[in-house]
């Protein structure tokens, strides 16, 4: 029995088409996955669906009527409730309230806290979640952040949720209890779109799959019905042998000579942040950082930048000491090292201007202000950039954050190579975007290689560095434990080490 | 789930305002004669009691994540007003009520600014500062008393509570201690006052969470404008006369008591009750140096200076600690 179906839905934002006649359906009681690279129109779908978004065509069925929705609130209202990768609740308040604010159990028109810490539980309950309720969910981790959002979802009558990203920030442990509480609820009737990068989720925990691409429905395909490849295939709109080939980049250079050191950390350390640390950097070559979550790798990457001051060991960068005082990322810049950050969105773009002063603004801050670039070297720069990374934007006078994931990265990353550095370090540079980007980032990388720059590559999909790398630096909780290189480079070798 | 008996470090704060009001009172009960006594005590009261008010107002506004500066020209407009209006024969308590609702207004429209425009409530309220002192003088250029007024001198002389000894509870203690309890039963106790926390800690998070957050924040203003109000009319009651230069800065004072009382300046977190150990801490200090006699009394906003940097730090602290747990 369909729940939800939205019938020849479109939306345009100025130009930009984001979704063009998208019917979709869903059942009562099915995990529903949305598949689509970036820019295929997921994330406009689902806010259309939740009322962020109205839809420029097209209409809403809904359990039973057509709906207009103005707002979250009123999806909530009518059972759609959404549960965000980044979760929208009061850290500051306690799990009681952020499960039943606006809706708090009365007495006399005061507040009973008791039925409230009650209610509380037993929302939580539901979930299996048994923690104390009166303390702060800043208290508790993500994991636990998340399921509390969900249980607020759920203590108002919920038909449909929707979960977006919600298994990027938990470990294996969470995730698997995080998906037997999806079917849980599945099993009692509810429907639920779930939204990942992960393909392995997709199909441990949905029943159907609707892939979006360029902003049109592809299709909805069971999810046994769908073999991995056919599905990928579907996303990027490329062939299987397309990605077979991408996917076995061999690591040709491993056994060649290596290149002149260019950064040399010996027993290198920040008490109680992570290390000691021991490696180089060498020219041409690709190091990867190889490590669980929280296992130390972005914690190592501020330490050689020096966003982090490092307290013991010894850091040389050319063949000259970085002095554990005076190293900081000004003097990181002019050392020619580049970091692109994890936390793209909060370190890196700045979405109100436009590709070309994104991409120019590291080159220019490095030459100080006095000593503007001139407009058509800036534009030459620009377009440089957009050509050489296939930046996919109209123009480079578009504002950034109107491009998608993907594009943003990869502006990033020209921001950083204008200045021409020797080393570059990036820091998850694959994550949430979508397989065609990654594939293009990691191509990226192996060209910076060979045109002679070291790079540091922290990713924690563990296939992209076996692929991409000629070396690993492995860590476990915050601690190098081991280095492998050359043909040892191979997941059961990392794996090993990172497990102990 | 194993239950740790320990202290929530949420209480930290409060706490540590409490322990500093109990040992500055034991310093002064050990050093100096017929300071432990209950006239010094509910002197302390008696002398705070508009500050009170005004800090109740502001620690409901910066709970909500914002910041009123209008409070000591808003106490002074309103204490002129009823100055002026009882001197023109009006009847007291309507000029009480004039007053009130001139308070209310005043704080809603700033708010409306503040919310409907996503203006910075520092500059708002600023602007409302310059506003309502300017406004005061208007009402008239110097002070005005009000002497033998029937209705005041009623309250003055027989709305009293004996508790012995010759000492008194007068009105205005009373109406601070009400308007603090009032407080702390709506943002403790009622959806409303919790909307208050909510946006406090997270404005986006609230308004995705089905908080109307603008009309919170014009609600939050108005009772601050309320309380300013009701400061302005105990001011002018405990000195029986309104002048147009009184309270300036005091809208500092308020702010300070709040955080002193433990309420993080970002919002979200802290408690109204703390507000009342700031206020009591902030006149202890200034009693207490009375008590010495031979320092100058400015020393008082040195010490006063010093605690809110001491606070302000303990709590960055907290919250550091209480980030690293997690």
């Amino acid at each position: 029995m369909d729940i939800l179906r939205t019938t020849g839905i479109s939306k345009s934002f100025g130009e930009v088409q984001a979704l063009k006649d998208v019917d979709f359906s869903l059942e009562a009681g099915e995990i529903h996955a949305l598949m689509g690279e970036n820019g295929a129109g997921k994330s406009t779908l689902v806010k259309i669906i939740t009322g962020v978004y109205q839809p420029t065509n097209g209409s809403i069925w809904f359990d039973g009527a057509d709906r207009r929705l103005n707002s979250p609130q009123e999806a909530e209202q009518i059972g759609i409730s959404t549960v965000y990768q980044e979760v929208n609740l009061l850290p500051d308040l306690s799990v009681t309230e952020n499960i039943c604010l606006g809706r708090e159990p009365r007495k006399f028109g005061f507040i009973d806290w008791k039925a409230a810490k009650e209610r509380a539980r037993k929302a939580l309950a539901k979930l299996e979640v048994d923690i104390d309720v009166s303390a702060n969910l800043a208290s508790y981790s993500i994991a636990i952040q998340q399921l509390v959002a969900i249980a607020r979802s759920l203590d108002v009558e919920c038909k449909l949720l929707i979960l977006d990203e919600p298994t990027s920030s938990l470990d294996e442990n969470e995730t698997h209890q995080l998906f037997q509480i999806m079917r849980h609820l599945r099993d009692q009737g509810l429907a639920i779109i779930f939204i990942t990068h992960f393909l392995d989720q997709v199909y441990e925990v949905c029943d159907r799959i609707t892939i979006l691409r360029d902003g049109c429905k592809v299709g909805t395909f069971r999810a046994c019905d769908l073999p991995r490849v056919e599905m990928v295939s579907k996303m990027i709109g490329k062939s299987k042998e397309e990605i077979d080939s991408m996917g076995h980049r061999a690591p040709s250079s491993s056994e060649q000579a290596l290149g002149p050191v260019i950064l040399k950390a010996e027993n290198l350390e920040s008490r109680g942040v992570v290390g000691p640390l021991n490696f180089e950097l060498h020219a041409g070559s690709q190091v990867g950082l190889a490590g669980l979550l929280g296992s130390g790798r972005t914690e190592t990457a501020n330490l050689l930048f020096g966003i982090a001051s490092y307290d013991a060991g010894h850091l040389e960068i050319n063949g000259k000491v970085a002095n554990k005082l005076t190293w900081n990322p000004r003097k990181a810049v002019k050392a020619r090292l580049a970091l692109i950050a994890e936390d793209r969105k909060l370190t890196g773009v700045i979405p109100d201007l436009t590709v070309r002063e994104n991409i120019i603004l590291a080159l220019q801050a490095s030459k100080g202000a006095m000593n503007q670039i001139p407009r058509r070297q800036q534009d030459q720069i620009a377009e440089e950039y957009i050509r050489r990374l296939d930046i996919k934007t109209p123009s480079p006078e578009q504002l950034l954050k109107n491009l998608s994931g993907g594009n943003q990265q990869k502006v990033l990353i020209a921001r950083w190579l204008a200045t021409k550095p020797e080393l570059i370090i990036l820091d998850e540079p694959t994550r949430g975007i979508d397989i065609g980007a990654k594939a293009e980032i990691e191509a990226l990388t192996d060209d910076l290689c060979k045109a002679g720059m070291s790079v540091v590559f922290i990713s924690s999909e563990l296939e992209e560095i076996v692929r991409d790398c000629q070396r690993v630096v492995v860590l476990r909780d915050r601690r190098q434990v081991g280095e492998l290189a050359g043909t040892d480079v191979t997941m059961k070798n990392i794996l090993k080490m990172i497990a102990g | 789930m194993l239950k740790r008996l320990r202290f929530p470090i949420r209480y930290v704060p409060f706490a540590a305002t409490v322990a500093v009001f109990i040992v500055a009172y034991a310093i002064g009960a050990i050093s100096f004669k017929n300071f432990f006594t209950l006239r010094v005590f509910v002197n302390l009261f008696h002398d705070n009691a508009y500050l009170g008010i005004a800090a109740v107002g502001t620690g409901i506004v910066i709970l909500s994540g914002g910041i009123d500066l209008s409070v000591g020209a808003v106490i002074a407009f309103t204490g002129m007003l009823v100055a002026k209006l009882t001197a023109c024969g009006i009847n007291t308590g309507l000029a009480i009520l004039i007053a009130l609702a001139v308070g209310i207004l005043f704080g809603i429209l700033q708010s409306t600014l503040i919310a409907s425009f996503d203006l910075p409530p520092f500059l708002v309220t600023l602007g409302g500062m310059f506003l309502a002192r300017g406004g005061s003088f208007i009402i008239n250029e110097e002070a005005l008393s009000i002497l033998k007024n029937p209705v005041l001198d009623f309250i003055e002389d027989n709305l009293q509570l004996s508790l012995g000894n010759g000492v008194y509870l007068e009105c205005i203690e009373v109406v601070y201690l009400i308007v603090l309890l009032c407080g702390i039963v709506f943002t403790q106790w009622t959806p409303l006052g919790r909307r208050i926390y909510a946006i406090g800690v997270n404005e986006q998070s609230a308004l995705l969470m089905g908080v109307p957050v603008a009309r919170t924040k014009i609600m939050a203003y108005g009772i601050a404008g309320f309380c300013s109000a009701l400061a302005g009319i105990v001011f002018t009651v405990y000195l029986k006369s309104g002048n147009p230069l009184n309270c300036i800065g005091l809208e500092m004072d308020a702010i300070a008591a709040v955080v002193i009382g433990g309420i993080l300046l970002t919002g979200g977190v802290g408690y109204l009750l703390g507000s009342l150990f700031g206020v009591l801490t902030l006149g202890l200090i200034q009693v207490l140096i009375m008590f010495q006699g031979n320092i100058n009394s400015w020393w008082t906003r040195i010490i006063i200076g010093i605690l809110v940097l001491l606070f302000i730090f303990m709590q960055n602290l907290i919250t550091k600690l209480s980030d690293k747990k997690q």
